[in-house]
């Protein structure tokens, strides 16, 4: 269709869309006046029956757990497709990064970037750990936290050594710490239906509520997430580095 | 004001329609739909929001404290996890195309016709 | 018992995860006989469940959490005969898929397989859940999978392209439905379908109304109803085929069972009072996208484009008999997509070994290269009429079924669309059969009618092996087409169908078994008879068509140039237009989209004044 077309089409649509929205919105409660059962039960009996504090890591890890298992796959599927996409092909090869004006000085590396990326790296990991061991406890978890883990091969490419990036996190082992954190995750699942015939069952010891050790089996699955959030993106961000980085046609002789 | 937050959502639900419709590059697209996605972010969040209401975090305040809705903070969760994902397979796709058709204009890629 | 269902998706999902991870140091044998081993593991799972499930749904509450006071805490897998029944069948195709990729498909690593079981796993997560936002997690598990195979092939702009616009669209449909879930909890504070349905009470008002009308855009999308159905052609016309296996197979079933799922469960209550209004929007929906996708698929000249199409018209058939909002409509839809299921299959494989042997799956390119393939060819020819409605094949049951049905309702023109419709998309593919099997038909068209789209040499997907045409490629076939024939010489699948329609529709029986754990026994339908045999008239009128069709488009450089002048004058111009229209755009794709969802919103609106 033609540009002018195609915006006629879309401009009733949006027109009829925003009306029959609007329309509809107006028949839910006043905002900041939610009754919502399901969730005031959670917020009265999630400490005492999860010993979590973070009530929504309970609903995300225990009662509602089955949904995460599904979510954690859906970001496995997208971070296979994603190697599967940027897959070198035939006609090209991987080629290390090599300097393409080698008669020109190239500017020099920023002291201070260096410095400062290579000092976060290890306060990155620290961070993230951090973030997916208190989970239950306080605002963050799994997928937080996997993502501030993987931002630590982030600093040490933006530091200029994204070769020592590959030498540290090879393809296998980032796909094996992937798959591993998702079957895991399953695997815990399967873990509560053999011992009391209910998949994704909390069959740990709750411990007390606020102490790190506790909430069972929360804990755990937010180190399986954390694993296979951070190995997931890690294998995102070397495979789109790898791209731009070192990929390119073969050169016909 | 008790309306403006689902009158924001709505807006954000049809302008990212908007600029996926007329956008001339897939990476414009592929943000536009992350646009579209935020929309569900604030009607989820908007509905779950009670007044004068804390985070649901009952570490130092006692249990039975006037707390928001968790249900809909798990599900924006699960959902910004979608969002991304999805994103990074689409910028996937727009980098293998652009090696392929040499353009990320969509007027520009023609293979699919009829 | 019930715990089957979790393993229907936690063993293909685990499986997936360790191949993929173990990928490197396991030879592509076992990473193929362990994918397979897992896929016919969850459909033995499956049919299983089917089995338990003919007598009494069976629910299941992950994490051991039941039901508080008749307020639901956990998510619930609910197995009723039509869920199990449609992921056992989604499970037979993906291992039918699996084994037709043995060995010869281009696969890489294990990423190939993983992905084909995680959307197996999506699949049954999507079929068994009685949690509207774990279907929606699920449905994204699944998407995402498909979003992924589609691109295989990524040496060609085409599959890019076409997987560009199957997740740019589908992925809105997500958020649309995502949106509904949203408005619903809003109003019932619950996630749960029976709770959703039980607090919804029994007038509709705007909210209900635009929840529902986001939900089944959302669904519709899925399922390529028109206008929503642009994104289906461009990304199974470039998928790898064992991929097609699938998307054509199943995909549409599982749109269409989603808006099914959620009307019976929470939407029954409110909108019964408007049924009439709502029946009449779906069937027109449904006509539109029946007529739409025929007549498309007739234009086309590359076969895995043509299937698509036939894709998206037998999706409108399918919604004509889930429109009629009755049981029995609702079971002659069912048996009409497990055997049109199975022949597409079966088809979409007979492509595949073309494309194997012959390199290329153009009508033209392939014109008379087919000779020597004659047990593909007859097995063509007999899906061919079989998607045309053959007695006594299964299609021609759930046709009949619904034009029964229909016909009892007052809708008289449902008979003639069912045979127009069939007779097109039989007839384009019994044309393709005489063009690439026997060499029938002038060369090439117009130069005005070829398309830009496909015709040029396709990149092989498989790798070796093109002297014979393999075993794993051609049982298959002939497996997944003799089941279509013998769906309805199954004893009892035809009375468990009715029952488990029944059972499907019974919206107090289903909030009874998943609140209160009150389960009544599925009543066994009375042996059925089968469809009238008045409506064998019908049955034999679109397969004459079919073939009178075929025979009329291969024989056209025959008739004299008045003839053909004023049939390209008058059809021929609807027809370009038509597939002007289909432009691979992803602008276009989206403004139709929103323009569909709007026409939705606004006829529900009206209908509830």
């Amino acid at each position: 269709m033609s540009s002018s077309a195609r915006s006629t089409v879309f401009f009733i649509g949006a027109a009829g869309l925003a009306v029959f929205l609007l329309w509809g919105l107006t028949g839910l409660p006043d905002f900041g006046n939610f009754r919502g059962d399901y969730g005031l039960l959670l917020n009265r009996v999630g400490v005492e029956q999860t010993s979590a504090t973070n009530i929504v890591a309970a609903v995300t890890f225990d009662y509602r757990g089955f949904d995460t298992m599904a979510e954690e796959f859906i970001l496995f599927a997208a971070v296979l497709g994603t190697a599967l996409l940027l897959r070198a092909q035939r006609e090209e090869e991987e080629e290390p990064a090599e300097d393409m004006a080698q008669d020109r000085r190239p500017p020099h590396d920023s002291d201070a970037v260096r410095e400062l990326c290579l000092g976060l790296v290890a306060p990155a990991v620290l961070f993230g750990l951090y973030v997916v061991a208190h989970g239950h406890l306080s605002p963050g978890g799994g997928f937080q936290g996997g993502v501030v883990l993987a931002t630590a091969p982030l600093l040490m490419y933006l530091a200029g050594e994204f070769a020592g990036l590959r030498t540290l996190s090879p393809r296998t082992v980032v796909e094996l710490a992937e798959g591993t954190g998702a079957a895991s995750y399953v695997g815990v699942g399967l873990v509560g239906l053999g011992t009391s015939v209910s998949f994704m069952k909390n069959f740990l010891p709750l411990g007390r509520a606020g102490d790190l050790l506790s909430s069972g089996t929360i804990l755990i699955l937010n180190f399986a997430v954390g694993l296979a959030v951070a190995a997931g993106f890690v294998l995102l961000l070397t495979e789109f580095l790898e791209q731009t980085l070192e990929v390119r046609r073969r050169s016909r002789a | 004001m008790n309306f403006l937050p689902y009158v924001v959502a709505a807006y954000l639900l049809v302008i990212g329609l908007y600029g996926m419709v007329t956008s001339r590059n897939l990476i414009h697209m592929v943000v536009c739909l992350s646009v579209v996605q935020s929309s569900t972010y604030v009607v989820l969040l908007s509905i779950g929001y009670r007044l004068d209401a804390t985070a649901p975090i009952f570490v130092d305040i006692p249990v039975g404290t006037r707390a928001v809705d968790p249900i809909v903070q798990a599900l924006t969760l699960t959902d910004v996890v979608i969002g991304v994902t999805v994103s990074a397979l689409l910028l996937a796709l727009a980098v293998q195309v652009h090696k392929r058709s040499g353009t990320l204009d969509p007027n520009g890629l023609s293979s699919l016709k009829g | 018992m019930e715990e089957l269902a979790a393993l229907g998706v936690a063993v293909p999902l685990v499986t997936a995860a360790l191949v993929s991870g173990a990928a490197v140091f396991l030879p592509r044998r076992i990473i193929e006989f362990v994918s397979i081993a897992a896929a016919a593991v969850t459909s033995a799972c499956c049919l299983l469940l089917l089995a338990e499930a003919s007598e009494a749904p069976l629910v299941y509450w992950f994490g051991g959490w039941v039901p508080r006071s008749g307020l639901a805490v956990g998510i619930a897998f609910v197995v009723d005969p039509m869920g199990a029944a449609l992921a056992a069948f989604a499970g037979a195709l993906v291992t039918a898929a699996l084994v037709f990729s043995w060995r010869f498909f281009d696969a890489i690593g294990a990423l190939y397989h993983s992905l084909m079981l995680v959307f197996l796993a999506g699949i049954v997560g999507l079929c068994f859940s009685g949690d509207l936002f774990n279907m929606f997690v699920f449905l994204g598990v699944l998407s995402v999978a498909a979003f992924a195979l589609t691109g295989y092939k990524i040496e060609e702009a085409g599959p890019l392209q076409g997987a560009m616009n199957f997740a740019l669209t589908n992925s809105i449909g997500a958020f649309l439905l995502l949106w509904g879930i949203a408005l619903l909890y809003g109003r019932t504070g619950a996630l749960n379908l029976a709770q959703m349905g039980e607090s919804l009470g029994t007038r509709p008002d705007a909210l209900v109304m635009a929840a529902f009308a986001l939900v089944v855009a959302g669904f519709f999308i899925k399922a390529a109803i028109v206008p929503f159905h642009f994104w289906l052609a461009d990304a199974y016309a470039t998928a790898p085929l064992p991929v097609c296996i699938l998307l054509g197979g199943v995909v549409s079933e599982l749109g269409l069972y989603g808006v099914a799922r959620v009307y019976w469960t929470v939407f029954e209550g409110p909108l019964s009072s408007v049924a009439s209004e709502l029946r009449t929007i779906l069937l027109v929906a449904a006509a539109t996208t029946a007529v739409v996708g025929a007549v498309m698929s007739f234009a086309q000249h590359h076969l895995q484009r043509m299937l698509a199409f036939s894709v998206i018209a037998h999706a409108g058939l399918f919604l004509v008999g889930l429109a009629t909002l009755t049981p029995a409509g609702l079971s002659g839809a069912a048996v009409y997509m497990l055997a049109d299921g199975l022949v597409k299959a079966s088809l979409f494989m007979c492509v595949g070994i073309l494309q194997h042997r012959l390199g290329g799956v153009d009508e033209y390119h392939l014109r008379g290269r087919g000779r020597r393939f004659v047990a593909t060819a007859a097995l063509f020819v007999v899906g061919a009429l079989a998607l045309a409605g053959l007695p006594p094949f299964g299609t021609y049951v759930g046709k009949a079924l619904i034009e029964e049905e229909a016909k009892l309702l007052g809708l008289a023109w449902v008979t003639p669309l069912f045979v127009l419709v069939s007779a097109l998309t039989g007839g384009a593919l019994l044309r393709a059969a005489g063009r690439v099997f026997v060499g029938w038909g002038p060369p090439i068209e117009h130069a005005d009618e070829v398309s830009q789209a496909e015709g040029e040499e396709q990149e092989a997907e498989t790798v070796a092996g093109r002297e014979r045409t393999p075993a794993v490629m051609f049982v298959p076939a002939l497996l997944l087409g003799a089941a279509a024939f013998a769906v309805p010489f199954v004893p009892g699948l035809l009375a468990g169908s009715e029952a488990a329609a029944e059972a499907f529709t019974d919206r107090t029986a289903y909030v009874e078994e998943v609140l209160a754990g009150e389960f009544r026994r599925i009543p066994a339908a009375p042996a059925h008879a089968g469809p009238k045999s008045e409506e064998l008239v019908p049955g034999f009128l679109s397969v004459a068509g079919a073939l009178g069709l075929a025979a009329f488009t291969l024989g056209s450089n025959r008739l004299p140039s008045r003839w053909r002048r004023a049939i390209w004058n008058s059809a021929g111009r609807i027809v370009v237009g038509l597939r002007n229209l289909h432009s691979g755009h992803p602008g276009d794709y989206v403004a139709w989209l929103t323009f569909g969802v709007a026409l939705l919103g606004g006829a529900f609106g009206v209908a509830l004044r």
